[in-house]
Order: C-alpha cells, then sequence, then structure tokens
C-alpha cells in the first residue's frame, strides 16, 4: 500500500480466489517474515494441497478443491479446481476472543485479532471456539497461535508478507472501506461475465459480524469449508440454555435428595 | 424444520487430563452438596455419612486443579493466568461471565476454600467430639458452598456446549447431564465409603433413594442429548461410542433397581445391613464406572 498504516484505522485481506493460481507464495513469505519452522513434511497423497491446513505453523493455507473429472472437460468449461489462500478471518465478533478466559485475545489497533503470547497460557477454548479451525497450538511454547496480520509489519509502515508476495493480487491489502468497495467492484464485472456463482464471503455482517479478512468465492461457502450465515453462530450462543438445564436440574436435585433423605426409616 | 449443523472446526485435545478433571469436579461438587443436604434432613444420625460427603469432596477438589494445571502443558505454570490478566500495562483481575472456563476458575477457588472449611470443621468435630463451628453457621457455610458445589459439578458440560465443535455445541443438555451423573457418582462413593464408618450405615437406604432419583434425571437428559445431537445431524459422533454409552446406561440402570426395592433393612445393627453392603457395593461400582464413562464417551465423540 501506498498510503501510510494508520493506527485507529480498520485494516484487512481482501481474497479473491477468482485469481488465485495456487502458488504458495503466500505461505513462502508468511512462514519466512514470521520465522514459522512448517509442520514436517506430510504426503497427502492424490492433492496439490501438501500444507494440509491453517494451524500453529501455517498462517496462510492454499486450499485446493479438487473436482478433476474423469473425463476432460470441454474447452472453457474446466472448473477442475478451486483454490483459495486461507487466513485467519480477524471476525468482527470473534469466537475464540469471546471464549479466552485470560485476555490473550485482543483487538490491536489495527482493528485486527490478536494472540498475546506472553498472556496465553495454552488452555485451548480458543481452539474449541475457532469455527474455521485456524488456531493451532505450539507444544513447545505451549501457546496457541495463529494470523497476526502481520502486526510488527503494520507497526512498521509495512504490508503483510503474504499480500506483498502474492503474483495475482489474489491477497489484497488496505482500509478495510477500500477493500470493500474493490470487492463489490470485482464481483459486480466477474457477474457481467457471466460468472454468477462468484460471491463474497464476509463482506457484510452476516458472518461473524463482518470479517476483516474477507473473500470472494467461486462456489458456496461450505464447499471450501467455511460455514454459511445461519451456521456462523457464535460459541455464547449456547451460555443460556446450557445454564438454565444446570438450574433446573440443579433445583430438582436438591429438592429430590431432600425428599429421599426426610424419608424417615421404619424401626 | 430441522436445522443441520456444519463444523469446520479443530478439536481442542481437551482429552485424559480433562475427562478425569470433569470426573473429579462432579464427584467434588457432588459429594459436597450431599453432605450439606444429609446434615439439613433433621436426623442427626445422617451426620455420619454427612461427614463422609465433605470429607471426600475435599481431596476430589484438589486434584481438580492439578489435572487443569497439567492438562496446560508447557504453559502449566501460567494457570494463574486464569484469574489475573496479565496483558502488559493492563494487569487485573479477569471474569468473562460469558465464558464458562473464565467463571470455571473462580468458582473452583471459592469452592475450594469452602471445601476446606467444611472438611476442616468436620474432622475438628471427629476429633474432639464437638464442631469447631456453631452447627447454625456450619449450616449456613454448608448452603453457600453448596450453590458453588452445584455450579462446579454442572458448568463443565456449559464449558464444552460454549464452543462450536460437533456435539457438545449441538446442546444445551451437557451442564445438566454431568450435574445430575455427578450427584449420583458422589451417592454412589459415600456409600462405598460407609465401610470404614459403620455409624454411617443409618443413611445407606436414603442415599440409594437418592441415587436412584438422580439417576431419573440423569436419564432423561440423556435421552434429550441424544435426540438434540441427533436434530443436528451428528447423530453418528456419538454412536460410534456405544460401547461406552452401554457402560453409562448399566450404570444409571443399575441405581435406578436400586430405588425400585423398597427400603427394607432395619438399620439399627450392622449384621442386618452387611447383605445390602455387598449389594450396594456392586451397584456403587458400576454407578462410578459410569459416572466416567458418560463423560468419556462425550468428550471424544467431538475430538
Amino acid at each position: 500500500m501506498a498510503q501510510s498504516i494508520q493506527a485507529g484505522q480498520s485494516y484487512g485481506f481482501f481474497t479473491d480466489t477468482s485469481v488465485c493460481i495456487g502458488c504458495k507464495a503466500c505461505e513462502v513469505a508468511c512462514k519466512e517474515w514470521n520465522q514459522l519452522q512448517g509442520d514436517s513434511p506430510a504426503f497427502l497423497a492424490d492433492s496439490f494441497d501438501n500444507t494440509g491446513s491453517l494451524d500453529a505453523q501455517n498462517w496462510r493455507h492454499v486450499q485446493f478443491v479438487e473436482h478433476v473429472p474423469d473425463e476432460s472437460a470441454t474447452t472453457g468449461n474446466g472448473t477442475a479446481w478451486l483454490m483459495m489462500s486461507d487466513v485467519c478471518k480477524h471476525c468482527k465478533h470473534a469466537s475464540c476472543m469471546e471464549v479466552c478466559p485470560t485476555g490473550a485475545i485482543i483487538r490491536t489497533e489495527f482493528d485486527t485479532v490478536f494472540i498475546q503470547q506472553d498472556v496465553c497460557n495454552g488452555c485451548r477454548n480458543c481452539i474449541a471456539a475457532c469455527p474455521y479451525s485456524v488456531i493451532g497450538m505450539n507444544q513447545q511454547t505451549g501457546t496457541a497461535h495463529k494470523c497476526t496480520l502481520c502486526y510488527d509489519r503494520l507497526q512498521g509502515g509495512l504490508e503483510p508478507a503474504c499480500a506483498k508476495a502474492c503474483p495475482t493480487q489474489s491477497i489484497q491489502f488496505g482500509p478495510l472501506a477500500d477493500l470493500q468497495k474493490a470487492a463489490d467492484v470485482r464481483l459486480a464485472t466477474l457477474h457481467s461475465q457471466g460468472q454468477t456463482q462468484a460471491q463474497l464471503y464476509g463482506r457484510d455482517e452476516s458472518v461473524y459480524g463482518g470479517l476483516n479478512a474477507f473473500f470472494l468465492l467461486m462456489d458456496k461457502p461450505e464447499t471450501y469449508g467455511l460455514p454459511n450465515a445461519d451456521n456462523a453462530r457464535l460459541p455464547s450462543r449456547n451460555d443460556a440454555g446450557g445454564y438454565l438445564a444446570a438450574l433446573v436440574t440443579g433445583v430438582l436435585a436438591v429438592v429430590a435428595g431432600l425428599v429421599a433423605f426426610r424419608r424417615r426409616v421404619t424401626r | 424444520m430441522v436445522f443441520l449443523a456444519e463444523h469446520f472446526v479443530r478439536a481442542p485435545q481437551w482429552t485424559w487430563y480433562i475427562l478425569f478433571y470433569f470426573f473429579f469436579a462432579g464427584l467434588a461438587g457432588g459429594a459436597y452438596v450431599l453432605g450439606t443436604l444429609l446434615r439439613l434432613s433433621g436426623d442427626p444420625r445422617d451426620e455420619h455419612a454427612s461427614k463422609l460427603g465433605y470429607y471426600v469432596a475435599l481431596p476430589a477438589l484438589v486434584l481438580c486443579p492439578i489435572l487443569l494445571t497439567a492438562d496446560l502443558g508447557a504453559s502449566w505454570s501460567r494457570f494463574w493466568h486464569m484469574l489475573i490478566d496479565v496483558t502488559p500495562g493492563e494487569t487485573s483481575p479477569i471474569l468473562h461471565y460469558w465464558s464458562p472456563m473464565s467463571t470455571g476458575a473462580w468458582a473452583l477457588l471459592i469452592f475450594g476454600v469452602f471445601a476446606f472449611v467444611s472438611a476442616a470443621d468436620a474432622w475438628l468435630a471427629d476429633r474432639r467430639g464437638a464442631p469447631l463451628l456453631p452447627p447454625a453457621v456450619g449450616r449456613v457455610i454448608g448452603i453457600a458452598g453448596s450453590l458453588f458445589a452445584l455450579f462446579i459439578a454442572s458448568y463443565t458440560g456449559v464449558l464444552l456446549s460454549v464452543s462450536n465443535q460437533p456435539v457438545w455445541s449441538d446442546t444445551w443438555t451437557l451442564g445438566g447431564l454431568f450435574l445430575a451423573s455427578g450427584l449420583s457418582g458422589a451417592a454412589a462413593l459415600i456409600t462405598l465409603l460407609v465401610r470404614y464408618r459403620s455409624e454411617a450405615v443409618v443413611s445407606l437406604a436414603r442415599l440409594r433413594v437418592a441415587d436412584g432419583y438422580f439417576s431419573i434425571l440423569e436419564l432423561v437428559l440423556l435421552v434429550a442429548f441424544f435426540i438434540t445431537v441427533a436434530l443436528a445431524g451428528e447423530a453418528t459422533r456419538i454412536v460410534s461410542w456405544f460401547p461406552l454409552w452401554i457402560v453409562a446406561l448399566v450404570g444409571i440402570v443399575a441405581s435406578l433397581l436400586g430405588v425400585r426395592r423398597p427400603a427394607r433393612a432395619p438399620v439399627t445393627g450392622e449384621t442386618a445391613a452387611a447383605p445390602l453392603a455387598i449389594e450396594a457395593t456392586v451397584v456403587s461400582v458400576l454407578v462410578l464406572v459410569a459416572v466416567l464413562a458418560m463423560r468419556a464417551a462425550v468428550i471424544f465423540s467431538a475430538q
């Protein structure tokens, strides 16, 4: 980004999957800047995806959604691969931040979601909560890790490493309002070209109050492993029901106990 | 209209430490509540069983923070971050009422004080022949502590539900289910310990009646659990752990059979209680195994 990065403004990513070519430059740049050694290589047969998933070592993950047909597709009609550079969504209403008991997960001055490594104590409640399977445990540090949206680079006025490295501008970084405008224009262009399946995910408030890292998808969200708007719900939705059931059970149990113990044994 | 849940989450790897934490939290909370209820029964002869409840609640509770701290792995020495937010420049106590793990950490601390006071008072009463605290004060402490005991025995289920995990977040039943089974398990544990305090045998028959009532609650909640999870489309995840569910059901049924049998034994002498004791021992062991199996089935069905 040419203009300076300022605290107090909302920043994010617009990841346009329609132009992702699956080069994984984002993954490499992320690991290099953030000094992530990566997981030991696994053989994921039958796929170009050998990263697997986002976790403590993978803060960008190029998903390959593979529908390779048995017979070759007709010209201009191949949707053998959908590629998407997945990342922490930096949700407005973040499930991880909601359940974190230590206050380790905060919103930064750039409106991003950040795990403070000196506060986190490795309870893994955020992992149970994150609906996107973003967060992973680092067993060496005993803390939870995920994308920081290059918090250190932003503080130094630099754009995040993945966006800088992306050769096709599939990953765009900037002030959220600018990205949303750019996404609307891009969506209109694709629709006018007949790509009616193109849709924005997390651009509006329907998913976790809006995502700072939102996406343009070429299929429905579930195809990419993203919960749709109906399923994008916060963990706290279950507080009331869970405690109410416990309360009713507790009252009934105490009454039952008193009844049982008050019954005099006949001599 | 059936709402099918979609889950794309990672499992938090809450396994053995957490399973046994849930087990002992249920027993500690349940035993404390039973100790208090027995004291409130109005029959002074129940005091012996009541003390057993307080005696067993304390060590069961002491295991809880140890297990939780061990589960933190390399960060174990930061267990106190659950209570104090150490964000640089903003260090202060932290309590997020909407996060069961946050409220649970405080409840464990406070319940620990109650469990210690009540157990110490029971011990001093045994040593000196009279309790240190006036009976009325002991009763008030028991009632206040029981509120935290009920919370400790139940919030662990709510904690699982307040997530986005399959099964756990698809049901509202887990808090009540864990509470009912914790009380049932505590009744069974006290029953087993009566052999070390023969005067408590007068309470035995009524403990089994109470256990039966708790098991009815547990059975109702278990059915509700299966229905809610099935409606969310996640039934296969729980069915695959059916051996554990069968073990859990055996315990529930065993204690329900216990309640059907009239309290027949004249509870004045030990000889009359002997045949009852063997049967009660078998039932109690089955119930305790069931308490553990049910929690294991719930924990592992999502992970």
